[in-house]
């Protein structure tokens, strides 16, 4: 369980966190929805201590993240895995070296059994005989799924999607989703996700949280969200230019 | 207000300044911290330091050509143009190797890091590696500090045999000065201090080199754009804490000034 608490953040003048309150839930696939500028990616990397709010904590099984000394910070950053929007692929590195990279770090394998899981994890979202290929070579689709392939090697305990349907086609995007239900299903495994694609949040979400200018304002399951009055949440999951959120 | 603005850009160099320091002792204390990661100083010794020698050899080799064009003229107007490799030989070690080798390796080794730690600051890869457990710090500056702290003096001591031949070449082939002489001068003015007080200062010009490109690198904010400023911002620090300090390593070790 992870419980986040009157969380602020502020850029300068900008103002990006406003106090926000959400409890996320052990085994459970969590999304957390908003328009852009609305702090989704800030608080995400608040959630795996990639950044220090300007107050308010984050408890991550008991403990506050945002109180950590740096050593027990990386102890604690072991239980996450995170897929980033862009995939973050270590271009320097083959696709096999990416996908062993969080477990020649942390764990002592032997190279056979590091390879092993390698290979199990890239068929796992769908690739095989790609190892030897660099990131550049591979199209956004692929990128996606050996950035989910790395995070599965890895084995965490805490899954963070950052945007994982943003600039694919609707099959490749489908594909994503399957994978994340996939890798959910396994009762352990907590997955957080930040999304802007609405028929993603509903597929593969158990609850769905919407940030607005800083703040949680509904949270609630999937046919929840789709049936809410709240005026700000049904221009957003509508799409509807017009509507209390004004564009900057 | 012009006074203000001073006051802000002092401030904003002063805090560089004080980063670029506790970048530096936490990549030093980060060396002796298990993993190590000795594949990737391998992989920077051969990239940052074999790969420079053939701009090395240049630098040098020009380097001591023209100084002992000039060196034999200007003292051939006191008849004492015997003392041609004296000079040659004392001013590249001491001073005019260390310093250039320090500036060629700033322009391609310190441009090098800043571009390629800041496109992965700007592609997540720095928040990647932090997510993996995996300190950017270690992993990313100290392998770059160790491989420079370790080629730079080699590079220099490489610099200073090519700049005397060069310049032994010169006196040899152009102003027709036996090479005997040039280098019974040579060896009668050289001693090892110079040698090493020149190399004593090219280790501080790698450290330098390797933390100024890995700092401005890993504060790179807003994409292709942040990334050439980052690049042009290291390259400018670098060569110009080389320059000043340079002086003042100059003045403080005992044995440069004999």
């Amino acid at each position: 369980m992870i419980k986040i608490r009157n969380l602020y953040k502020s850029f300068a003048e900008k103002k990006v966190l406003q106090g926000v309150n959400l409890d996320i839930d052990s085994g459970q696939t969590t999304t957390i929805i908003g328009g852009s500028g609305s702090g989704k990616s800030v608080l995400f990397k608040h959630i795996i201590g990639l950044m220090q709010p300007d107050s308010g904590s984050i408890l991550v099984e008991g403990e506050d993240i945002t109180k950590m000394r740096e050593s027990a910070l990386y102890r604690m950053v072991d239980k996450f895995g995170m897929v980033f929007q862009s995939g973050a692929l270590f271009d320097s590195l083959t696709v096999g070296e990416n996908v062993a990279f969080g477990i020649k770090n942390r764990k002592h394998m032997e190279a056979a059994a590091i390879d092993a899981l390698v290979e199990r994890s890239l068929n796992q979202v769908g690739l095989s005989d790609i190892a030897h290929l660099l990131p550049a070579e591979l199209s956004g689709g692929m990128k996606k799924r050996v950035a989910i392939a790395r995070v599965i090697a890895k084995r965490p305990s805490i899954i963070m999607f950052d945007e994982p349907t943003t600039g694919l086609d609707p099959i490749m995007a489908d594909m994503i989703n399957e994978l994340i239900i996939k890798v959910s299903s396994d009762p352990g495994i907590t997955s957080i996700v930040i999304t802007h694609d609405m028929v993603s949040a509903y597929k593969i979400s158990d609850k769905i949280a919407v940030l607005f200018e800083g703040e949680i304002i509904e949270i609630g399951s999937p046919g929840e969200i789709r049936s809410t009055r709240n005026a700000v949440v049904r221009q957003f999951i509508e799409g509807k230019a017009e509507g209390p959120i004004k564009i900057r | 207000m012009p006074g203000s603005n001073i006051g802000r850009l002092f401030l904003r160099f002063a805090r560089s300044m004080g980063e670029i320091f506790i970048l530096a002792a936490k990549a030093i204390l980060l060396i002796f911290k298990k993993p190590f990661h000795f594949a990737l100083i391998k992989n920077h010794l051969y990239l940052d330091g074999i790969k420079s020698i053939p701009v090395i050899f240049l630098m040098a080799v020009f380097t001591g050509g023209v100084l002992a064009l000039q060196s034999y003229f200007g003292l051939q107007r006191f008849g004492a143009e015997v003392f041609t490799g004296s000079l040659v030989g004392v001013s590249l070690t001491k001073e005019l190797i260390p310093v250039l080798t320090g500036l060629m390796l700033a322009g391609r080794v310190s441009a090098s890091y800043s571009a390629e730690i800041g496109t992965m600051v700007v592609t997540e890869q720095v928040d990647a590696l932090f997510t993996f457990g995996v300190n950017p710090v270690k992993y990313l500056v100290s392998p770059r500090l160790v491989a420079l702290v370790i080629m730079t003096p080699l590079l220099t001591l490489f610099g200073d045999f090519i700049g005397i031949m060069g310049g032994r070449l010169v006196a040899a082939l152009v102003v027709h000065q036996n090479p005997n002489l040039f280098d019974s001068q040579l060896f009668v003015s050289l001693e090892i201090w110079d040698v090493l007080s020149g190399l004593i200062k090219s280790i501080f010009f790698g450290l330098t080199i390797a933390v100024v490109g890995s700092y401005f690198g890993l504060k790179t904010e807003g994409g292709a754009k942040g990334v050439g400023k980052a690049t042009t911002t290291a390259v400018v620090v670098s060569s110009v804490i080389i320059l000043i300090s340079d002086f003042f390593w100059t003045k403080i070790l005992p044995f440069s000034l004999r």
